[in-house]
């Protein structure tokens, strides 16, 4: 087996952080390799790299022995590197053929060649050992379909390595199946893959390598056999030695009536499995790698996404939830992504922090002067970073932005708070005053669901903790320790 | 910056102003005859009423990040509503309503605009058809369906009441200056004392966010619609009653992008957004100071259309992120 | 063959059983709606409107609008008219002249749009008063054409029967409809306006030239709209700056009565062709009706237009 591609020494900065710190990176042919990492650990920088998006600042790349720098992904194509994005570069109106092909139809006399056009894209099936009806409209294929269609796409070009971004994100079991014979089929043809997930159970069923990334540096690089999935976790989370401290007790009025519960709750491709009750006063903490479900929960529970299984139930009565009827019943949430679904980016800081308060009030009457001085009171209670609150929330920095987003819901002071990674971008003084806000809110007889990727933030504000693996809830914690519930994310059901 | 969107259009109108005075004798002239003013600038003013008008709903519409293509076709139908009624024409499709007042006519006629805006926003709110194209059908068919109610016919009215709401004056200035003032007072009303403004610009600014925090998006176009729409049918009553006739066919014609034009130029982000009503309305006489200056000088009107042509242009370009990569790569090249 | 009746295929099969109903009704209700004279008149009479609605055609399968055809077939007529009339310029010049207008224009809103990424219906909204204060400058007054190859083209053509010629506009406009399918269907510059409105974020990554062909398809729909404005003038006989007013709503209904989607990807040259049939038959019963007044059509064609954005929308739903 002789070396496919190495990348070494790769850097690469960005204003403010340096994304990639000297990575070195090998694939071999006929290797499947995965890249492991959670948010931020740099895998789809070192991506970019490697397919030309952006270049790097320093470092080398070899392919076969030779030095490469791909200034585009297209040039990265003619190099002989593919990629797959998990959102997948197809045109849904065109058929499969068509997508395989496009942009290098063979051409005639009387324009495109269809039969050639057909031909070419049976044959680049044909090596993933699919039979498919080429003149299918891609967008009316199942995922699984559209995903081997992109892959197909990407061989057409003669690849040699093939990056497969989070392939399986949207397949259900059998497909995974599928495609996993599919791949096994290209290794056997020589191809290298580079295989991003976040499925724990697929990297030990596919990888022949696993490198793992952190804060843009290389953590770990070895065999599945050698890497057990503990190992993984820790070296993905960054504990050796996780905490075996039990969190404080804290007291919760247990007197409570359930606020929110869920039985049996899921949807496809999202989540499922979903059994907890909330009640007043307690923080319901979802722990579990990135894309385990978590966010995926907190949609439902909001009523942004139907669920198609199971039941919620909003003060024992079974609930079907828009954001609007959530919002009456006294649910709030505070998204991840906060460009695309948090922030209004022309309107200012006050205005942005006093909607949710303005929204409850109803249209007509507008918010008196006394709550400007709320929204006052909680920009120096959060440090939000900002000479007044009167200019535009787009001026301030992600974490300041991270601020108000919050403040939002705390001054709006729903019944039950949905938090999604509520502190990340922030300084830590920060985090000690959105950790203690959340305590004294909650002493005071308000309820929490907390997303973090930060264990210890989960631990440490959580009265329970929901286990989440591969989509699925596998469970409460039995513990309330990092080591108890790092060992149950990774053993999976006991 | 952000603060006065309009600082660019009232700059604009200052610096026209300030050419006229030196090129255009008497621009700046005023008397007083049978008391009301009479002069260039008062004649800007009127003129301008209608198109300003039409951009205050504009203004609402586009910060929700749509726009009503619809208000032209929409003056017209409003027009002959109320010419329609006031005269009763052989034919006429609403007769079983019977002859109208002047001033019962005018209001049917303001609300058949209501209908009109509240259709269109039922298209784009509630079936989420997109805007462009929900109004491009009342473009098509409202002209359509104002000669319907015509019979095809210019409906004239020889009724001195009728042309009241025009060519009347109160304390001095005409009327559509005023009706246009009292439309822009109500509309700031309703948008800053309420929360009505802030969630329309929540809305446009970012729609996913806006529906995380529980705002009714569909209620909320279907409203600002009818706003336009209300717009449109005083718009529609002040071109009827201004030459005392409904003419189908060219009430209102092309006036819809007049309305987007003075929007755009005060300031109002075409994508949504914060939008300023003062700035569509010193856009609207922005617009109608150069159109009169041109006219004064001589030369002909076609000259107002290429020069709009360039504003629109312009206007874009200066709010597009592209435009200003380029000249961020222009000024320091690589 | 297999799946005639596939969701996407909706739209134009629609198109085409209303087209075919009209006809049929229109057919039974006036004696001579049949006959080969009046359905040669169809291409004749909206050989103007095709042409510019098969460049439209393209302009609203890359998910975007053209407002400004209308006003370019405007200008271009009236451009056409003054140059063979004051100038003695020989009508193919002139014809040159004007169809070379339109192109400039379009190309110039293509750039415009697709490199600094601006909104296509307000730059061609600039584009549609740009044209119609270009056209009243060169001459506010109607210019009559008298020369004989103008009155050839508007009148003789292929003839089929007695008294029943398909006159070279109409050649023209079928000649277009044929290149159209060929450019959508055979070369890759079409297939890949189809993927610019299929996912218009991300066919740039998938290696295709999105910046270049925007550009084309404005410039084809600028062409379209100048040769549009030709075929006008020889049609009239003259040129007016006035010409083609709310022409582009005609334009545009007629794409979207033929099946293709507003929101891009969809649609097709063929589907066109049956949409502005449909506007004609629509028109022609009318006056065939004799009572019935020209504004019905307005009317009905709103009316056609409001249940073709409704299905579409329910076939984008349904497709989610």
């Amino acid at each position: 087996m002789s070396s496919l591609l190495r990348m070494s020494g790769i850097v690469k900065t960005f204003p403010g952080v340096q994304a990639l710190q000297g990575v070195d990176f090998e694939v071999v042919e006929g290797q499947v390799h995965a890249l492991m990492g959670e948010n931020g650990a740099g895998k789809s920088t070192l991506l970019k790299v490697l397919t030309g998006v952006y270049p790097a600042d320093s470092g080398e790349i070899l392919l076969r022995g030779d030095v490469i720098r791909p200034r585009s992904p297209q040039d990265a194509t003619r190099l002989g590197i593919s990629a797959v994005y998990q959102e997948l570069n197809l045109a849904p109106n065109l058929s499969i053929a068509e997508n395989i092909v496009i942009g290098r139809e063979p051409m005639g006399p009387m324009g495109i060649r269809w039969r050639e056009v057909k031909r070419r894209a049976t044959q680049a099936l044909a090596r993933l050992g699919l039979e498919l009806d080429v003149n299918r409209p891609i967008g009316s294929c199942s995922p699984a379909i559209q995903h081997l269609t992109a892959i197909a796409r990407a061989l057409d070009v003669d690849a040699r390595l093939l990056v497969l971004d989070e392939p399986t994100a949207s397949l259900d079991r059998d497909e995974v199946e599928n495609l996993f014979t599919v791949i096994h089929r290209l290794k056997a043809q020589g191809l290298g893959i580079i295989y991003v997930t976040h499925f724990l159970d697929e990297v030990y069923a596919i990888a022949d390598q696993i490198t793992v990334l952190r804060n843009g540096t290389k953590v770990g690089c070895d065999t599945p056999a050698a890497l057990p999935k503990r190992a993984l976790v820790s070296l993905m989370i960054g504990r050796e030695a996780p905490s075996e401290e039990a969190a404080p007790q804290r007291e919760v009025s247990a007197a409570g009536e359930i606020l929110v519960s869920a039985k049996e709750l899921g949807r496809r491709f999202a989540v499922g499995n979903l059994n907890f009750a909330i009640r007043p006063g307690e923080v319901l903490g979802l722990a579990g790698l990135l894309a385990s479900g978590r966010t995926e929960t907190l949609r439902l529970l909001f009523g942004i996404d139907r669920p198609d299984t199971g039941m919620l139930m909003l003060d024992g009565i079974p609930a079907r939830l828009t954001p609007r009827r959530a919002m009456r019943a006294g649910i709030g949430m505070s998204p991840e992504e906060r460009k695309t679904e948090g922030i209004f980016p022309s309107l200012s800081v006050r205005e942005n922090i006093l909607i949710v308060a303005q929204v409850q009030r109803g249209w007509l009457r507008r918010l008196p002067r006394s709550a400007w001085a709320e929204a006052d009171a909680m920009k120096d209670e959060l440090r939000i970073a900002t000479p007044d609150l009167d200019r535009s929330i787009a001026s301030l920095s992600g974490g300041n932005q991270q601020k108000a987003l919050l403040a939002r819901w705390l001054i709006a002071q729903p019944r039950l708070l949905l938090l999604d990674e509520p502190t990340r971008g922030i300084d830590v003084g920060a985090k000690f005053e959105i950790t203690g806000l959340v305590e004294r809110l909650r002493s005071e007889g308000m309820a929490f669901v907390l997303v973090s990727s930060e264990l210890s933030e989960v631990v440490q504000s959580s009265t329970k903790v929901a286990i989440l693996r591969d989509r699925r809830m596998i469970g409460e914690a039995d513990d309330l320790s990092e080591k108890a519930i790092l060992d149950q994310i990774a053993e999976g059901d006991r | 910056m952000s603060r006065r969107p309009w600082t660019f259009a009232l700059a604009l109108l200052v610096a026209v102003l300030v050419l006229n005075l030196f090129f255009t004798p008497g621009f700046f002239a005023m008397e007083v005859r049978d008391g009301r003013l009479f002069g260039s600038l008062i004649d800007i003013l009127n003129r301008a009423a209608p198109a300003a008008l039409l951009a205050l709903g504009m203004a609402l519409v586009i910060a929700t990040g749509g726009v009503d293509l619809s208000v032209g076709a929409v003056m017209a139908i409003s027009g002959a509503v109320a010419a329609g009624l006031v005269v009763q024409p052989d034919g006429f499709v609403l007769q079983a309503l019977g002859p109208q007042s002047v001033g019962a006519a005018n209001v049917i006629a303001v609300v058949a605009g209501v209908l009109c805006g509240l259709f269109n926003g039922l298209l784009v709110g509630f079936f989420r058809i997109q805007p462009i194209v929900a109004t491009l059908l009342l473009m098509v068919a409202g002209r359509g369906l104002a000669q319907l109610l015509t019979n095809g016919q210019i409906i004239t009215v020889p009724s001195d009441a009728f042309a009241t709401i025009a060519i009347g004056a109160t304390l001095g200035l005409p009327n559509p200056v005023w009706l246009t003032a009292a439309m822009a007072l109500f509309f700031g009303g309703l948008t800053r004392l309420t929360a009505l403004g802030l969630f329309i610009e929540a809305s446009g600014d970012n729609p996913t966010a806006a529906r995380y925090v529980g705002i009714d998006g569909r209620a909320l176009r279907l409203a600002v619609y009818g706003l336009s729409g209300l717009c449109a049918g005083f718009a529609g009553v002040i071109a009827a009653s201004n030459i005392k006739a409904a003419d189908a066919n060219n009430a209102g014609l092309y006036l819809e992008l007049d309305a987007i034009l003075a929007v755009a130029v005060g300031g109002t982000a075409m994508t949504g957004g914060r939008f300023s009503l003062f700035g569509a309305l010193i856009g609207a006489v922005l617009m109608q100071t150069v159109t009169t200056s041109i006219l004064t000088r001589g030369i002909g009107t076609e000259i107002t259309l290429v020069l709009k042509a360039f504003v629109v242009v312009a206007v874009c370009l200066l709010q597009a992120p592209a435009f200003h990569e380029m000249l961020k790569r222009r000024r320091a090249p690589a | 063959m297999k799946a005639l009746w596939t969701k996407e295929r909706l739209p134009i099969i629609a198109t085409v059983v209303v087209c075919l109903l009209l006809y049929i009704a229109a057919g039974l209700a006036f004696p001579g709606f049949f006959s080969l004279r009046v359905g040669v008149n169809f291409l004749d009479d909206n050989a103007f409107l095709g042409v510019i609605a098969v460049g439209l055609t393209f302009v609203i399968i890359t998910g975007g609008i053209d407002l400004s055809v209308g006003s370019v077939a405007g200008a271009s007529s009236i451009l056409t008219a003054v140059l063979i009339h004051r100038s003695g310029m020989h009508p193919v010049l002139a014809m040159f002249g004007g169809i070379g207008f339109g192109l400039v224009l379009g190309l110039l809103q293509g750039l415009l749009i697709a490199r600094f990424k601006l909104a296509p219906f307000l730059v061609t909204l600039g584009g549609l008063f740009f044209a119609r204060g270009v056209a009243l400058a060169i001459s506010r007054e109607s210019v009559q054409i008298e020369h004989p190859l103008v009155s050839t083209l508007a009148s003789e053509g292929l003839k089929f029967s007695k008294g029943v010629t398909l006159t070279w506009n109409g050649i023209v406009f079928v000649l277009f409809v044929v290149l159209g399918v060929f450019l959508a269907r055979q070369t890759r510059f079409g297939r890949t306006v189809y993927a610019i409105g299929g996912n218009p974020t991300s066919v740039g990554t998938m290696g295709l030239p999105v910046t270049a062909t925007l550009v084309k398809v404005y410039a084809f729909s600028g062409f379209c709209a100048g040769l549009g404005g030709v075929i006008f003038a020889t049609y009239t006989a003259s040129g007016n700056a006035l010409s083609g007013t709310g022409l582009e709503l005609d334009a545009i209904a007629a794409v979207v009565i033929g099946g293709t989607l507003l929101s891009g990807g969809y649609g097709s040259v063929i589907g066109t062709l049956f949409g502005v049939i449909t506007l004609g038959i629509i028109t022609t019963a009318i006056t065939f009706q004799g009572t019935l007044s020209s504004w019905w059509s307005k009317i009905v064609i709103g009316g056609l237009l409001l249940l073709f954005v409704l299905i579409q929308k329910g076939i984008e739903k349904t497709g989610r």
